[in-house]
């Protein structure tokens, strides 16, 4: 042994460390991958061996190879063997290791749970720190929940100071993965805001200021705590963490802010952290305060006080724009200074101090930097700002349109053109004389975005074409031969509405005498339109032949002096709303509609295959039978609404399709979305006939100036008039927001929502934000089911779905089950009367099944426990053979007895168990049920009914936990504490206590002992009753209906296990045998079939159970099938014993 | 919440990461690669404040660095915390670092980058501030060493 020992330590010193490892690597850097894989094979040669510090030296190695970017986590489990080495030194590796490389899908993570565990209670504070360290980096839900009690004892009960502060600051992360865990731990941590210890108060802090930030409203309650505490600490840190927090809390509450002014304005003055400092006129501006003198002067890098600077702007423009407003010219210079992280804040500064009367300007502004600007990022960026200013808030700031329309780099005149129309109309003229100057965007700046613009354009003319003055100026431009070279999308926009204009053209025409023009114009689209049929773009190809066949038509129509343009407009007709872009989300699901659910049965392949020659050989007839369209009305309809039903599909009819809505940049994050980024800097963004911006600007500026005149003239006038003394405040001052009157009165449209639609906003919230489930009322008082787990074993992957499915399931079938149970057990009642004990047992509505029922007797006479459920409904009586008790009741030697109760005839098990005591004895009888909930809960009720003479009080019910099944105890008492029964009992009375048990596995049975204390008041001594839960396979069982159906399906299903018994001897009817089944079992009958039965049950862990149990004479078969073979054969033994009883 | 504490060289090569939150190691290596690129080319008289973007988590996210000699020192926060609060945190650690090694310099980290993550787990936990303290922090640290090295000799003894 000793040798073993110096030869891992000689072998240890010529391995590599840590040391030799990086030096290896720099020396190689020609051939560094070479090298690091032959030393992760060396390392794979450590691992394999035996002593602990070749593997810690190992692991330290891989610590180091995982920050070059090499995954190790092949090695996971090595790391979790020296995690659970106990020298401190490796321990530490391990769980370095481990938090640099674990996450939540690291299969051995379930493997540390118990180490941890014991770390965390480990008697050395370091390897609960080294422990809570490594934790805090890799806590999935499982270790959260196992050891959320764990922790909080540390919190509680923690000597140590370290282990305390760390087991504090560690809790945020158990909440963040297990929410539930927050309400019953919330009373601690707020207890720690006091602590003595400042370590631990500012850990306190820091977690409630984490949690706080994302739910501040939950957290005002603690205001006036942490108020004392900023007023008190002398740590920076806490100060600046507080000062945070109020800065969030203050919003909800406005009446903090006056508060706050005191201690924050001592603070600013007194403290020489910069910091500290910032962070106190920062909650002041978020207070809504301006704190504006009495700031010492600190030299400091102007760069960071620059950046820090804009981002405090940033916050009082959101409740003080105006005091912003004013720093506009420096704000615009910070657009120049070389520091991009600088450009950007004031950029989003810009964003939000925009106005109606400096919208113009600014944009002006940015439009030159665009032209400077280097980058594409920061381009992008200034585009994208661009375009939100413009369209921030439903254009509101937008007073000029036509200046806006005229942006070339503007992208939304469909948004805007749908949205107002009182500037259509202009909108139209522009757009009509950029589409006649299209060659001009064309040619060479084809290859870049600006032929975007024709797109909107050629929409916008289409559809707005009523407008134009010269429709068919515009048509001929739209058909240009030229127009064949722009991409597809665009051509087809174009073929779409030349139609619509043509349209137009000859509605205007119809009144004339003279049909020339409409013939020329239909000549016109003949001509041109095969151009587009020919093109390589299907859409634009489909749609130009359909328009082409349906001008010829009409063509020959107009030769015979028809007049068409009314159905021909007709194909256009409809006026186009704004439809809010979040409105398809908003319509609501009709009831009852499914749109997964198939309408009709797929159908399958051997059917096609039999239909194809049905339907070669069928006749025709159908088709043929359809009356023909001879009449020219209908047929044209028919192409009318083909035409139309293109049309819709590519109109940009939704604000949200078309590529320009502003929504699209709000949400989406990325800058490829923006069509405009690809404008070519190079090419002016003029095009000839268009006014220019600059002009527009000029134009805006007259007419307010003007208005400003007459107003002032009105203004005038009222004074000498009304002749008041505060007249004159208004005249000089510069002109308010509100003085500036838009240049065309629009009616901002609201854009169409569908009907019932909610006018929540909540869905702009992000789901998957894991702070949303710690959105928890704090103040309400706790449940009692809102208790931490207390510790236990994982269970085994409890199968969720199956338990849910099972809930919802019973849920439907409660109803008449309840009351088939009721009435079984009135009869029960009455056989049973004549018995000397009867029992109490419930069904409860949320517990399914009450399982085996246990008479556990301590005492023959007189000191009963029953079992009930809280919520009982019905009641039942049950035997109980006191006969045999009497026999057995001597005084020093009770016996326990079993009694493995069912129905009314119900067999005992065998009792086990003595009591060494002198006191009368009482009997336990309790009910097991399981949670449907959970499948790892048991929830066992005892009934304590005193049937001695003497008052009982303290009583205490302790259990000795198994491997598998424990006692949950509250958090913070040890795995050995009772549990305080919480009442006492007078003589003859009796009440019920719950216990809740966490079992791992339901697959095998278990007897748990327990015992019970109390003191008899009288004598005032303390005795004591041992007793035993039996808790069988069965009561894990619960009555589930099953269809044959559904039976037989799963009986195919081949994951089922088999397994059959024999019972000899069995002499009742079958009907009688199935009923004991069902009853002492928890089965339901499927289907019965003469002197055969399917049966089936499930288990609270989805387990399926199916029997089918035959009878021939007196011999009875059970084959069983079960997905769990353990289960199974215990069930079975259990049935067996049953009937071996009777 | 601090998201990433990285350490690199001039040259981009990392010398200490660390993630309070799981990324693959491809994806640790291209923030590393990526944060790099944005710190190493801005000038020494800017600000110390970067918006990482899209790099970790977002516009809430930002990059607080310090540059000494020949390292950077990232931290990649959120809003949560004080902007200068962590760069005077990254004071207090670099002058820890000084302290436990004396005099500190890049060889130090590259040859024991775990000591400086045990150096680190004692100012940082999971992503929240533990100790701001350096005398704090240096006699944890001593105390934990001292226990390691009774460990060591006791195994060689």
């Amino acid at each position: 042994m000793a040798l073993k020992i110096v030869k891992g330590s000689i072998d240890r010193m010529f391995d590599k460390n840590l040391q030799d490892l990086v030096r290896g690597i720099r020396n190689h850097k020609e051939d560094e991958a070479k090298y690091i894989s032959t030393c992760i094979d060396e390392i794979k040669q450590e691992l394999k061996q035996d002593n602990i510090a070749v593997k810690a030296n190992a692991v330290c190695k891989l610590t180091y190879l995982q920050m070059l970017g090499y995954d190790v986590s092949w090695a996971a489990f090595n790391i979790v063997e020296v995690m659970s080495s106990s020298k401190f030194t490796y321990k530490r590796i391990g769980y370095l290791a481990a938090s640099q490389c674990f996450h939540e899908s690291t299969d051995v993570i379930m493997l540390t749970t118990n180490q941890i565990r014991k770390d965390l209670s480990s008697p050395n504070q370091y390897d609960t720190g080294v422990a809570l360290t490594g934790l805090s980096c890799f806590v999935t839900p499982d270790l959260a929940r196992d050891l959320a009690n764990d922790i909080m004892t540390l919190v509680s009960h923690g000597d140590c100071v370290k282990r305390k502060r760390c087991s504090v600051l560690i809790m945020y992360k158990v909440f963040l993965k297990y929410p539930e865990s927050l309400r019953p731990a919330f009373p601690r941590l707020k207890e720690k805001l006091e602590d003595p210890d400042p370590g631990v108060q500012s850990a306190a802090v820091n977690v409630i200021c984490e949690l706080a930030r994302r739910n501040p409203k939950n957290y005002l309650s603690l205001a006036p705590l942490f108020f004392k505490l900023m007023t008190s600490s002398t740590n920076n840190w806490v100060l600046i963490k507080i000062i945070k927090l109020f800065g969030a809390l203050t919003p909800l509450e406005p009446r903090l802010g006056k508060k706050l002014i005191e201690p924050l304005t001592n603070l600013i003055h007194s403290t020489s952290a910069m910091s500290l400092l910032y962070e106190c006129v920062n909650t002041v501006i978020a207070v809504l305060i301006s704190l504006s003198s009495g700031m010492p002067n600190h030299s400091a890098s102007i760069q960071v006080m620059k950046y820090l600077g804009l981002l405090a702007m940033s916050k009082i423009l959101k409740t003080h724009p105006k005091s912003v407003q004013s720093h506009k010219d420096l704000i615009l210079q910070c657009l120049d200074d070389k520091d991009e992280s600088i450009r950007l804040r004031a950029l989003d500064l810009l964003y939000g101090m925009v106005s109606k009367k400096n919208l113009m300007e600014i944009v002006k502004k940015l439009m030159l930097h665009v032209d400077k600007a280097e980058g594409t990022t920061y381009r992008d960026e200034l585009l994208t700002k661009i375009i939100d200013i413009c369209s921030q808030s439903n254009y509101q700031y937008i007073t000029n349109f036509e200046w806006s329309v005229s942006q070339p780099v503007t992208p939304h005149p469909p948004g805007i053109s749908v949205s107002w129309w009182t500037i259509r109309v202009f909108a139209v003229a522009q757009m009509a004389t950029l589409l006649d100057n299209a060659h001009l965007l064309t040619g060479s700046m084809q290859r870049n975005g600006i032929c975007e613009v024709l797109y909107a354009a050629a929409w916008i003319c289409g559809e707005f074409s009523e407008h134009l003055e010269n429709p068919l100026q515009t048509l001929e431009a739209m058909l240009r031969p030229k127009v064949a070279t722009l991409p597809g999308h665009i051509q087809a926009v174009y073929v779409q509405n030349a139609a619509k204009l043509f349209a137009t053209v000859l509605k205007s025409q119809e009144g004339n005498t003279d049909s020339t023009t409409a013939q020329e114009t239909s000549q016109l689209m003949i001509d041109r339109l095969p151009l587009f049929v020919q093109s390589a773009n299907l859409e634009v190809q489909e749609r130009a032949s359909c328009i082409l066949q349906l001008v010829k038509y009409i063509q020959k129509l107009q030769q015979k002096d028809v007049e068409v343009a009314e159905e021909v407009i007709a194909l256009f007709a409809g006026e186009l709303n704004p439809v809010a872009p979040k409105a398809q989300k908003k319509v609501p699901v009709p009831e009852g509609l499914d749109l997964d659910a198939w309408i009709n049965e797929p159908p399958s392949e051997s059917e096609s295959e039999d239909e194809q020659p049905k339907a070669i050989f069928a006749k025709e007839e159908p088709k043929h039978s359809r009356p023909r369209h001879t009449e020219v009305d209908e047929k044209e309809l028919a192409r009318r609404r083909e035409a139309r039903k293109q049309e819709q599909a590519n109109n940009p009819f939704y604000i949200k399709a078309s590529p320009s809505s502003q929504k699209v940049y709000q949400d989406a994050p990325g800058v490829e979305h923006i069509p405009v980024v690809q404008i070519d800097l190079s090419v002016p963004l003029k095009v000839p006939g268009l006014p220019m911006s600059d002009q527009y600007v000029k134009l805006e500026e007259e007419r307010r100036q003007k208005e400003r005149a007459e107003k002032k003239k009105k203004e005038k006038k009222k004074r000498k008039e009304k002749r008041s003394g505060r007249g004159k405040k208004h005249d000089s001052g510069p002109e308010s927001e509100e003085d500036i009157t838009p240049a065309h009165m629009v009616d901002i449209v609201t854009e169409e929502m569908p009907e019932n639609a909610l006018p929540s906003d909540d869905d702009d919230k992000d789901p998957n934000d894991p702070h949303k489930a710690l959105d928890i009322d704090l103040d309400k008082p706790l449940a009692d089911s809102e208790k931490l787990p207390v510790r236990s074993h994982r269970a085994a992957e409890a199968p969720k779905s199956p338990a849910e499915d099972g809930d919802a399931e019973s849920a439907a079938t409660q109803e008449p089950k309840k009351k088939s149970g009721k009435e079984k057990r009135e009869k029960k009642k009455d056989k049973d009367r004549d018995r000397k004990v009867s029992l109490k047992c419930s069904v409860s509505l949320q517990i399914q099944f009450s399982t085996s029922r246990i008479f556990n007797e301590l005492s023959p006479s007189s000191f009963w426990v029953f079992n009930e459920k809280k919520s009982s409904k019905h009641k039942k009586k049950k035997q109980k053979k006191e006969k045999e008790e009497k026999e057995k009741k001597k005084k020093k030697k009770k016996h326990h007895h079993h009694h493995h109760h069912s129905d009314g005839g119900g067999e005992e098990s065998v009792q086990n168990g003595t009591v060494e005591e002198e006191e009368p004895l009482p009997v336990s009888v309790y009910d097991i049920q399981g949670n449907l909930q959970d499948g790892s809960q048991v929830v066992v009720s005892v009934i304590f009914e005193n049937k001695c003479d003497s008052f009982l009080k303290s009583m205490e019910f302790n259990v000795l936990d198994s491997l598998n099944s424990k006692l949950q105890r509250p958090e913070g008492s040890g795995p050995h504490d009772g549990l305080t029964v919480p009442f006492q009992l007078p003589p003859g009375v009796s009440n019920e206590a719950r216990f809740v048990f966490t079992v791992q596995s339901i697959v095998m049975p278990q007897k748990l002992k327990g015992t019970l204390t109390f003191i008899v008041k009288d004598s005032s001594t303390h005795e004591k009753l041992d007793f035993k839960l039996h808790f069988t396979c069965t009561s894990y069982l619960i009555t589930t209906p099953c269809y044959s159906d559904a039976f037989a399906k799963l009986l195919e299903s081949g994951d089922l296990k088999g397994s059959s018994v024999r019972l000899e001897g069995v002499n009742m009817p079958f009907h009688h045998l199935l009923a004991r089944i069902c009853f002492h079992h928890h089965f339901s009958v499927v289907e019965r079939i003469d002197s055969c039965a399917s049966m089936y049950s499930r288990s609270i862990q989805g387990h399926h159970v199916c029997l089918l149990v035959k009878t021939s004479g007196q011999t009875v078969s059970i084959d069983a099938k079960c997905d769990e073979p353990t289960l199974l054969g215990n069930v079975l033994d259990e049935i067996k014993q049953t009937f071996s009883q009777c | 919440m601090i998201k990433a504490i990285l350490i690199f060289n001039n040259h981009g090569k990392p010398r200490l990461s660390k993630f309070y939150e799981h990324y693959t190691e491809d994806t640790e290596q291209q923030i590393i690669r990526e944060t790099f690129h944005l710190v190493s080319k801005r000038d020494e008289n800017v600000c110390n404040f970067l918006e990482g973007g899209m790099l970790i988590g977002g516009s809430d996210y930002k990059l607080i660095y310090r540059h000494y000699a020949t390292l950077y020192f990232v931290f990649c926060v959120d809003s949560s915390e004080s902007e200068l609060g962590i760069l005077d945190l990254i004071q207090v650690f670099v002058e820890t670092l000084d302290k436990c090694f004396e005099n500190v310099c890049e060889l130090d980290l590259i040859f024991h980058v775990d000591k400086v993550h045990n150096i680190l787990a004692e100012m940082v936990m999971g992503g929240m501030v533990l100790e701001t303290n350096m005398n704090e922090i240096i006699t944890q640290v001593d105390a934990q060493n001292k226990m390691e090295k009774s460990e060591v000799t006791s195994v060689l003894a």
